[in-house]
């Protein structure tokens, strides 16, 4: 019987010719990222590295990226205290403030290539699957354990194998695909399982499988992963990664999945994730006409130079409605220099969008962009929960970076096939 | 002992608001902010033996931990659901708050009934009905054993340089 890409990656670390779903293994990860957490991991194990250093360096990356540029006296203590444990330890990976956000840095860098195991204080660390690894969150206390012995445990998951076949059609994109999967199978649809893509990968990106990847543990799943074909190689090369460096894993056709499901790509349709959860998914003319005071444009799930291209697109030299904010919140440095280069950061701020340094903080209501009671936000997002943006009684929709485009110009919900 | 009772879904940013994930780290600074967005009743009145009962997906959402720490800073005596999220469900083992997973038990609860727990044996006795739960897999129930991974690492570097 065949291997699925989580057992072979798991025998591969484990140093066994063989394992099984189920089986608990202990293995060392390739990565441990940790982003402005960090100061309070190394809190909880100050006297322990003092004793025993860091088991190796080289394993950690550090991105601030949460609360940036530091929002108060408490934050800024945090990050001073981050970039001097990162000089005792010679921590190599380290990224200051205005990189980007921690997920899209471990990717544009290279820190994480096809077949490593990488973990991450941080849900949304299965984002790297994208480049065929096996990524998963772990809390701060594990990450502080991590620090000292460089090992942990694993249980390998269960897989399930999506399919997906045909074209997305025009204005439709990777983050309706997602939300589609999402409504379907729920919010725990994927409970502790791998989630393997198939079928017709090539017609998405690099982003576009970022986006889907990003949102894995969105339907609860450890990891979701694609393979490592000629898109990922061309992204690799493209960074200056040399074919040496890594050596990609797959499932064998004969694996055992717990479940298989088929997504038609060419019937899927902009879809919007209704508050306050993410599998509250419906078509977007559900919603049409229902006002929204902000739009946020970016994060980790679409914020990359290729999402603000599609927005700027959809806005073309029109404005933002009045009444409405548009934030453009890049996923790093780099992306918003490509997006600054083509043109499309400028068309969005003409448009009446507000730039706002790379980073995490109006996703998760710790820094910029906070809802006021009664508001709405359209978000590209990745999180709709009740409080997420920092106020209980807003709303969070979640939509692609076309829906939010439009929905920006109108002040409503709208469909981007409508206004373009 | 009060049994707090709750829904499917229940994410993380409920338990504790994203808002304060880098301000509030020590279990004295989460535990006003508990269950804040979910239930502003919770962290006035909790008190150490109380139980958590809950639907599917318990958890899920950020990987943020301090839900974890300040429910067992609050002596919650153990969270009863359909099922978790897995690093909430991971969180739990590393700071040895205990969680059972026992679908049949949420759904014949009703307020109002006795829930009286033993672990040890893993049975939960609801209303005078019996139900089992297992127990964590051998190869992490050292983990549980040594009431968290932070103790069970420190003890294992011990070791270590002793042998040394």
């Amino acid at each position: 019987m065949g291997m699925t890409f989580a057992e072979k990656i798991f025998a591969r670390k484990a140093g066994k010719s063989e394992v099984r779903a189920g089986e608990i293994v202990f293995c060392k990860p390739d990565r441990l990222l940790m982003h402005d957490n960090a100061a309070a991991i190394t809190d909880k194990v100050a006297k322990e590295l003092i004793e025993f250093g860091v088991a190796n360096p080289d394993q950690v990356v550090i991105v601030l990226d949460h609360t940036v540029p530091a929002v108060d006296e408490k934050t800024a203590a945090g990050h001073k205290k981050i970039r001097e444990f990162v000089q005792r330890y010679g921590i190599r990976h380290f990224y200051d403030v205005g990189t980007g956000v921690c997920h899209q840095v471990m990717v544009e860098k290279g820190l994480v290539l096809p077949g490593m195991l990488a973990v991450g204080s941080d849900s949304h660390t299965c984002s790297y699957g994208a480049v065929n690894a096996f990524a998963t969150g772990i809390d701060r206390t594990e990450a502080a354990a991590l620090l000292l012995t460089g090992e942990t445990w694993f249980k390998v998951p269960q897989s399930i194998r999506i399919h997906l076949r045909k074209r997305l059609p025009e204005l439709v994109t990777a983050k309706d695909l997602v939300l589609t999967i999402i409504g379907q199978i729920g919010a725990d649809g994927a409970d502790y399982c791998s989630v393997e893509f198939w079928g017709d990968i090539s017609y998405l990106t690099i982003d576009d499988r970022f986006t889907i990847a990003n949102m894995g543990v969105e339907m609860g799943a450890k990891n979701a992963v694609f393979p490592a074909d000629e898109i990922v190689k061309g992204f690799l090369t493209g960074i200056g990664v040399e074919r040496s460096q890594w050596q990609e894993v797959w499932a064998d056709p004969d694996a055992q999945y717990q479940q298989e499901l088929v997504f038609e790509l060419d019937r899927i349709v902009p879809m919007v994730a209704a508050p306050h959860k993410v599998d509250n998914v419906k078509p977007v003319n559900e919603f049409k006409g229902v006002e929204v005071q902000q739009c946020l444009l970016g994060t980790c799930t679409n914020g990359r130079a290729s999402d603000f291209a599609l927005a700027a697109q959809v806005i073309g030299r029109r404005k933002v409605a009045p009444g409405t904010r548009l934030l453009l919140l890049p996923a790093s440095r780099s992306e918003l220099e490509k997006a600054l280069d083509a043109g499309d950061i400028q068309t969005l701020i003409e448009a009446g969008g507000v730039l706002l340094p790379p980073g995490c903080g109006p996703c998760l209501g710790a820094h910029q962009g906070v809802l006021a009671p009664g508001e709405r936000c359209i978000s590209t997002a990745n999180r709709n929960f009740r409080g997420r943006m920092g106020c209980r009684e807003a709303e969070i929709y979640l939509a692609s970076p076309a829906t939010v485009a439009a929905s920006a110009l109108t002040g409503k919900i709208t469909d981007p096939r409508e206004v373009l | 002992m009060r049994i707090w009772c709750y829904g499917d879904d229940i994410n993380t940013d409920m338990l504790f608001p994203g808002k304060y994930t880098y301000t509030c780290s020590k279990p004295d600074e989460i535990k006003p902010h508990l269950l804040e967005d979910l239930d502003p009743e919770f962290a006035k009145s909790v008190q150490a033996g109380d139980i958590i009962i809950a639907g599917r997906n318990f958890g899920c959402g950020s990987s943020r931990e301090q839900p974890v720490v300040g429910l067992k800073a609050v002596g919650i005596q153990a969270v009863i659901a359909k099922s978790f999220a897995r690093i909430f469900y991971r969180a739990a083992i590393n700071q040895g708050l205990l969680l059972i997973e026992a679908p049949e038990a949420v759904d014949y609860y009703q307020p109002g009934m006795d829930v009286e727990l033993n672990p040890d044996v893993g049975r939960i006795r609801i209303g005078g009905q019996e139900f089992r739960f297992p127990k964590p897999p051998p190869e992490i129930l050292g983990i549980v054993e040594a009431g968290g991974l932070l103790e069970y690492t420190r003890r294992k570097l011990k070791e270590r340089t002793g042998r040394k």
